[in-house]
Parts: structure tokens; C-alpha cells; sequence
């Protein structure tokens, strides 16, 4: 069964329509991602399920059970969302201890447990619970942040950018932690981001947002490999989109044939390929695959790795029309970088995309 | 009333939905129908001055405003105010700039001393000053009082604008060519155009406005010349139009200070926080030489009222404290500033959540209408009331009501400024959070934004508590007889000439006065982030 429903909501701040016909399946135990640039509407419909806003139209159903529809609207007390947002969001004037309490009924001793186990939960000694908001870390207030959400056993819990205001280092392991603590939960998750890559690498299924539309839903890989247009496709990771010319599977393009999947269409068309798609083979390797001729006019050296630039060599087309240099940028390893001005081979891997 | 924890959210019947929207609309009816009450009644002096012109006509108003007594009076304030300022301008200037940005041995402690003195009362002020030189009258006499008892409104924003501004601008302005001088007149100098123009605002209202200080020093303003038309005519027409004529120089204050200021915001741009600023290295010479400023300002403001006081008490001995009357205006002052400040901090919560809440044009215009009242003189206020009570509201004429009406009226911006820097404490965000840990909208506005407005709102009661302590001219026009507050007990006895008598009741008022000190000079520390 699906733990959450969004069916067809809308919401207009002022003449800015800020969700236009959302509809999201969101199924139970999941991890979604929601993703957008910013002012696409992402954080108003994860306040809207939280039941912060309502929606000026459609539904919303958690379990099963409406939560908004024409006749009602459950306040958001009543609905048992965790939420954790940006900033982390602690009473400033409450203990560590008291933050996470602050949702529990109970005894003392009932509290005192349970606080100790959510301290636990999220990694996190039983002596913090005396510490006041401001003496912690950020990730320190994201983890506590978290347990007070955890407290009350939600069935669902919303995640508004929490990792963005954590340093690199940390927030890849903040985030990992997170996803694993609420995955062996089974608690259903959804977080906003704008950073297409931490959403890629947590949710099993990926929502891109744009403009208050919901533009497309599904796995990650799905949604990387397969965008549904080219902002998508940008949006998501480095992309390269060359014209084709596309016949059955193949599409013929600047970089030679490559195989397609299941095109959308044939003739003329704009063909999506990643960076690590394609691989520089120096000239005097082995000739395999499909491959084509470049000169490298860049090296953007950053240790492990490095980007090279590349020329593409003039061409004409078949009816005598001239193709001006292309520049492409492709990942190489940090080692054996090709010399500047060398010319190399460029051969692809896997399939294209047709746009 | 707190639900469980863990309610499913089967089931919620769309009755209890509705009840539960229809508590929030009553919340902010209830909120919304109480700013308005109370901005309507600040706009009562306001409604005064217009009706009397208006009752008056045109022929009268000649009358009694274009004669040589008006013009005496105006030429009066106008020198007051126009020699005060600038003195009051170039000493704080100086006395924040050594002991802000220069190696001034002993800055904090000159620091604190250059704030104290708004720990005397003005009125006490100027009965240290007379009863040390009896000689000392009119407009010398006055500003010297005057700036000795209120350039601390400056000292105090311009020290903490100086403390916040960001040096590297400075360095940058070095670094263009400008010589040290040409960077504190190009750079710095406009940078304190907002702290200047605030205080000297502040001074201006309050050199339209004071009595005790004036009458006391016998120097004849607008408000003394109300205050004598007032007890010689009562309620006459002479001493309304004054009060209109004084309102109007109030409000034109108010006008040159908006423009002044303009549409300037010296907000720091760009992001981490700013250095702390490098000081100013003082030669020996210098520093014996700058020594001599803060010292003598200190003696002049602090020394002189203190041991003044010291010495009238030790000439009063143990039998001054034992007057009757002492007690009695203790208690009775503590319980009109008490339950003052309390009714004044409540009157001021829905304006104040307001303004953070739903700011808006309206909203705006609502708050603002209590700060226009609340820079009318406490005469102009008086006044108001007493022909208002007397004629449409006769059983709360000289009773206690009227006088916690004045203050109100007089004092609720104070409460009003802490108690939104507190509520700004607590944004929407936390009481959201608190809804979703299953609170309900009225448990997380107890349990969240109260509790973090608590300190705002403390502070905010303090400064209205004192603020009462220490006012003199409304109490003395409003209050019913047999009402002695320290200050104007105080008063009474210094116009009886019994200095020592009075020096109880200053002394008493100053100590109550010092809490006040204190917490101006720690915010405007905190302003600064420090």
C-alpha cells in the first residue's frame, strides 16, 4: 500500500503558482527524493503534507485515510509527520533532553527511556541530553533535530534540506546514517533537496520538480539514464546533447554511431550522453568500438581526476553543410592525462538517450 | 488537552476541523480587534489638538497663538534645542570615538561613566546643579543641564555603531588614498548618520518635553508655560493652544528626523563576521590630553549630582529618612510603576506579534501611530486626558485610570520594541515544529513563543516600570490628591526649598534607576554582537 497520496494539488501565492497539478504515489517504507531548483514549489508541497499549508485544490490521503480533501483538513498536529527542517530548527530555549521529549507524553521515567534510546538512535552520547542547542555542531543539532522527530514513531518523515548546511565531509556520512537509521525503522521518507546528486544517492524514488510541476518520477537510474527533456536530463548530471540522426537503434552522430534504446523517435534528433560514457583512448591503442577524433585544448587537473576539453575535428555533412568545432568535456583519470594539444580517440560506452 | 502522542489520524470528523479553524480566526480577531482599540486610543492627544483648533476657529487661534508671549516661548526652545544638539553631537562623537577606537587607557570603565548619568533624573540633574550654583538660570543654564542629562542618547547608539562597523571598509578607504581624518569624515561619519540622527531625535523630544528640569533651573519653555497656564486657568484655552503649538513642533521634529535619515540602510554586505576594529595608538601627550574629556564629563554629570546629593543627605541626617510621606510614595510608586508596566506589556503583545506575525502596510500604520503619541510631550498627553475625562468620560477624571491611560499612551513603544525583538526570537518555524510533535496551535504558542518572548517582554516592563518611576508632569496633572510618587514627592519638597527632604526621594529614584543603566549599556553592547 502506498503511505502517502498526493492526488492533483494545487497552490498560488499571489499570482505565483507555486504547485500546479502535483499528483505523487509515495509507497510505503520508501525513500523519495524530491528535487528542484530553488522556488519550484519543492519545499511548499513537502510543508503542505507536514499540513503547515493547504492546498487550494486536490487531496491528500496518508494510509489510506484523507488527510485533505474538499471537506476537510487534519491540522498538523494531529497527523504524526515527522518533520525535520533546514536549520535543524531546536527550541532554543529547551535542553537537548527537552528538545527530544518535547513531543512524548508519559512519565518522567517513560521520557527518561526513551529520550536515552533516540540519543542512541542517532549516534549521539547520553551526555548530550544536558547540552543546550547552541553548544552543538550542526550535524550535532541535525542528529538531535532528527531523534525529536523519531520521538512519536512517525509514520512518515519529511526531510527539508537537512544536510545542506553541513560541510561536504559530513554531509555524505550524515546522510548515509540517516538513510540507513530509517530504512532499518521502515519509516517512510521523503527529502528535499536541491542537490541532484545527494537526492540520487538516497532515494529509490527520485520526484524532479520545476516551475510547480511535477516533471517526472521514478528510480534514480531510471530518471538519470532516461530523462524526459533536456532541462531534466542538465539538471540531473553533466550532460552531453548532440544532434543525431537516428535509424532503428542506431543514432548517428558526431562522435560516430551509437547504439540507442527503445528510441522515441527517428530522423532527425538530440541524443543525451553522460561524461563517463565516454572514455579518451590515446591514439596508439587499440582501435575498438566506435570512436572519433579529438584535440585537447584544456586540462582541468584536480588530483584523482581530471577534465580534458576537447575539439572535435571539423566535418560536412552528408549534404555539404559545414559542422563548426564542437567542444566536448570528458572525465579521465588522474593518470596518464594526454599532452595538450595531442589528439585523441573518444570511444562510448553503453547507450544513448534520444531526447 | 495535550493529545497522545501517537493519535492516529483515522477518523478526524470534519466538525472538529472546522471548530478547530474557527479557534484560530477567533485568536486573530481577538488579536487584531485589540491593536486596534488600543492605537485608537493612542491616537486620543492626537484627536485633541485637532478638536481644539477646531472649536476654537480661526479668529481665537490668532489670538492666543501670534503674540509676543508664543514667540518668546518658541525663540526659547528653538535656541534650546539648536545649542543642545550640536554640543550634545561633538561630545558623544568624541567620547565614543576614544573610547571605541582608541588605546584609551580605562575605555570600559569611561564607557560605563559616559552612560550613567541616565540613571539621575533630568529634574534631579538640575537640583544638583541649582543648589551647587544657585546663580545658574535661563538658557545658559539650561543647556549645560540639558546636555549633561541626555547626551548619553547619543553616546550610547553612536559607541555601538562604531563598535559594528566593519573596519575592512575602513581599510579600503585607506587603501584608496584617504588619509586617517578624510577616511572618519567620508567613511565613518556617514556610517553614524542613523545613530545620530536617532539620538539627537530622542534628546530633541525630550528637551520639548521636560518640566521638572526647566521650571527647576527657571528657564521658560512650552511645557513650563503650559504647566503655570494649567495651574493658574486650569483648563483654559491659552494653555491648549500651547499645547497644540508644542505638539506641532513635535511632530515636526519627527518629519526633519524622518528626512534626515532618509531611505539609508547601513546594513553590512557580505557575509562571516566583521574583524574586530584595530585602535587607534594614542601618543603620551595625547592620551593625558583625551584623559581630561571623559574625566571632566564624569564629574559634570555624575560627580555633581552624586555628591551633591551625598551632601544634603549627610546635612539631613537619619532625620530626613523618617518624613512622613517617604514610605508612603515608595510603595505607592512601586505599585503604580508595577501594575503599569504589566497592563502596558500586555497592551503592547498584539501590536508587537502583529508587526513579526503579519507585517503589513496597515499593521504598520497601526504600530506607528503609538510612537507619534509617544513623542508628544507627557503635558500634551495630560492635558488631552483632562479635557477629555472631564468631558465625555467625567467618573475616571482624577482617578487612577486616567493616569495608567497616560502612561500607556506615553510608554508603550518601550514595551513595544522589546517585546517584538523577543517575539522575532521566536520564528513561525519553531511553533510549525512544535504542531508537528503534536501540539496543538495554542499549546505551541504557550509552550514556544511565550516562553522565548518571556526575556523581551521583561525587558520591555522594566523599561516601562522605570519609566514611570520617573515621570513627573503627567502624574502631577492627572493623579488624584493624595497621590505621591517618589517623583513628585520629590517635587514638592524641592518647591518647598527643602532640598534635604528631596534627597531621599532622588537617591531612591536613581538606585531604582540603575537596573535601567545597566541594561541599556548591555544592549547596546549586544546590538554589536558582542
Amino acid at each position: 500500500m502506498n503511505a502517502l497520496e498526493l492526488h492533483a494539488l494545487y497552490k498560488s501565492f499571489g499570482n505565483v503558482r507555486a504547485l500546479d497539478n502535483v499528483s505523487l504515489s509515495i509507497p510505503a517504507g520508501s525513500r523519495t527524493a524530491i528535487v528542484g531548483p530553488s522556488g519550484s514549489g519543492k519545499t511548499t508541497l513537502l510543508r503542505m503534507i507536514a499540513g503547515f499549508e493547504f492546498p487550494d485544490r486536490g487531496r491528500i490521503a496518508l494510509q489510506g485515510d484523507w488527510l485533505v480533501d474538499e471537506t476537510r483538513a487534519v491540522p498538523a498536529h494531529l497527523r504524526n509527520i515527522g518533520y525535520v527542517p533546514q536549520d535543524g530548527a531546536l527550541f532554543p530555549h529547551l535542553s537537548v533532553a527537552a528538545n527530544i521529549g518535547f513531543g512524548l507524553t508519559g512519565d518522567r521515567a517513560f521520557r527518561r527511556r526513551r529520550i536515552s534510546e533516540l540519543l542512541e538512535m542517532v549516534s549521539l552520547d547520553e551526555s548530550m541530553g544536558e547540552r543546550w542547542p547552541h553548544e552543538l555542531s550542526g550535524g550535532q543539532q541535525q542528529r538531535v533535530a532528527l531523534a525529536r522527530a523519531l520521538a512519536q514513531n512517525p509514520g512518515i518523515m519529511l526531510l527539508d534540506e537537512p544536510f545542506s548546511a553541513l560541510d561536504t565531509g559530513l554531509r555524505s556520512s550524515m546522510r548515509k546514517a540517516v538513510s540507513k537509521l530509517l530504512s532499518d525503522a521502515g519509516i517512510t521518507t521523503i527529502l528535499v533537496t536541491h542537490d541532484q546528486a545527494e537526492a540520487l544517492s538516497f532515494a529509490d524514488q527520485l520526484a524532479v520538480m520545476r516551475q510547480g510541476k511535477l516533471v517526472q518520477a521514478g528510480s534514480p537510474m531510471a530518471l538519470y539514464r532516461h530523462p524526459v527533456d533536456e532541462e531534466t536530463a542538465v539538471f540531473l548530471g553533466e550532460a552531453i546533447i548532440l544532434p543525431a540522426w537516428v535509424e532503428g537503434d542506431i543514432a548517428t552522430c558526431e562522435l560516430g554511431s551509437v547504439p540507442v534504446l527503445k528510441p522515441r523517435r527517428q530522423g532527425a534528433a538530440q541524443i543525451l550522453l553522460r561524461p563517463e560514457q565516454l572514455t579518451v583512448v590515446t591514439h596508439d591503442a587499440a582501435e575498438t568500438g566506435p570512436y572519433s577524433v579529438g584535440r585537447v585544448t584544456d586540462i582541468d587537473f584536480t588530483g584523482s581526476s581530471c577534465i580534458l576539453t576537447l575539439e572535435l575535428a571539423a566535418r560536412t555533412t552528408a549534404g555539404g553543410e559545414q559542422i563548426p568545432h564542437r567542444t566536448l568535456n570528458v572525465r579521465n583519470p588522474g593518470i596518464n592525462i594526454p599532452p595538450l594539444g595531442s589528439t585523441v580517440r573518444l570511444s562510448t560506452a553503453g547507450e544513448a538517450h534520444v531526447l | 488537552m495535550s493529545p497522545p502522542a501517537n493519535t492516529p489520524v483515522t477518523g478526524s470528523a470534519p466538525a472538529s476541523i472546522s471548530r478547530r479553524r474557527k479557534q484560530g480566526r477567533h485568536f486573530a480577531a481577538w488579536i487584531t480587534g485589540s491593536s486596534w482599540v488600543i492605537s485608537l486610543l493612542a491616537l486620543l492627544p492626537l484627536g485633541f489638538v485637532i478638536y481644539i483648533a477646531i472649536q476654537s476657529g480661526w479668529d481665537s487661534i490668532v489670538q492666543l497663538v501670534f503674540r509676543p508671549r508664543v514667540a518668546e516661548l518658541l525663540l526659547n526652545t528653538l535656541m534650546l534645542v539648536l545649542i543642545t544638539l550640536p554640543l550634545c553631537i561633538a561630545l558623544s562623537l568624541a567620547v565614543a570615538w576614544l573610547t571605541e577606537r582608541s588605546d584609551l587607557p580605562g575605555r570600559r570603565l569611561w564607557s560605563l561613566l559616559a552612560t550613567a548619568p541616565i540613571a539621575v533624573p533630568a529634574f534631579v540633574h538640575s537640583y544638583a546643579w541649582v543648589s551647587l550654583v544657585p546663580s545658574l538660570h535661563g538658557l545658559p543654564g539650561a543647556v549645560l543641564v540639558s546636555v549633561l542629562a541626555y547626551f548619553p542618547f547619543l553616546y550610547l547608539p553612536i559607541a555601538a555603531t562604531l563598535r559594528r562597523l566593519d573596519p575592512a571598509i575602513e581599510d579600503v578607504g585607506q587603501s584608496l588614498g584617504l588619509k586617517p581624518l578624510a577616511v572618519f569624515l567620508r567613511i565613518v561619519l556617514p556610517q553614524l548618520r542613523l545613530a545620530i540622527c536617532g539620538g539627537s531625535l530622542l534628546i530633541g523630544l525630550h528637551l520639548l518635553a521636560e518640566y521638572g528640569l526647566f521650571a527647576m533651573i527657571r528657564f521658560d519653555t512650552f511645557t513650563t508655560a503650559i504647566f503655570d497656564q494649567f495651574q493658574s486657568s486650569f483648563n483654559g484655552p491659552a494653555a491648549n493652544m500651547l499645547a497644540g503649538v508644542l505638539a506641532l513642533l513635535c511632530l515636526l521634529l519627527l518629519t526633519l528626523e524622518s528626512a534626515a535619515r532618509g531611505n539609508a540602510r547601513y546594513a553590512r554586505v557580505g557575509s562571516g563576521s566583521a574583524r574586530q576594529p584595530q585602535l587607534w595608538p594614542l601618543s603620551k601627550t595625547a592620551t593625558v590630553l583625551c584623559l581630561l574629556l571623559p574625566i571632566s564629563l564624569s564629574l559634570l554629570a555624575l560627580g555633581v549630582p552624586l555628591i551633591t546629593l551625598a551632601s544634603w543627605l549627610i546635612a539631613g541626617g537619619s532625620e530626613v529618612w523618617q518624613r512622613d510621606g517617604l514610605l508612603d510614595a515608595v510603595q505607592q510608586t512601586l505599585m503604580l510603576a508595577s501594575v503599569g508596566a504589566v497592563l502596558i506589556t500586555a497592551a503592547a503583545f498584539p501590536i508587537a506579534w502583529l508587526s513579526i506575525r503579519a507585517p503589513s502596510r496597515f499593521n504598520r500604520l497601526i504600530e506607528s501611530c503609538n510612537y507619534i503619541t509617544s513623542s508628544l510631550p507627557g503635558i500634551v498627553v495630560a492635558l488631552a486626558l483632562v479635557t477629555i475625562t472631564i468631558k465625555v468620560a467625567r467618573p475616571i477624571y482624577q482617578t487612577v485610570i486616567t493616569v495608567l491611560l497616560a502612561y500607556l499612551l506615553m510608554f508603550l513603544p518601550r514595551a513595544l520594541v522589546s517585546l517584538r525583538a523577543g517575539i522575532a526570537q521566536a520564528p513561525v518555524e519553531l511553533e510549525n515544529m512544535a504542531r508537528s510533535l503534536g501540539r496543538t496551535p495554542t499549546q505551541a504558542l504557550w509552550l514556544i513563543t511565550l516562553r522565548l518572548a518571556a526575556p523581551g517582554a521583561a525587558a520591555g516592563a522594566a523599561l516601562v516600570f522605570l519609566a514611570i518611576t520617573n515621570e513627573l508632569t503627567a502624574t502631577l496633572l492627572l493623579s488624584p490628591s493624595g497621590t505621591r510618587t517618589l517623583a513628585t514627592g520629590f517635587w514638592a519638597m524641592t518647591s518647598e526649598i527643602d532640598y534635604a527632604a528631596a534627597a531621599p526621594y532622588a537617591l531612591i529614584m536613581v538606585l531604582l534607576s540603575l537596573p535601567l543603566t545597566a541594561l541599556l549599556y548591555h544592549q547596546s553592547k549586544r546590538t554589536a554582537g558582542r
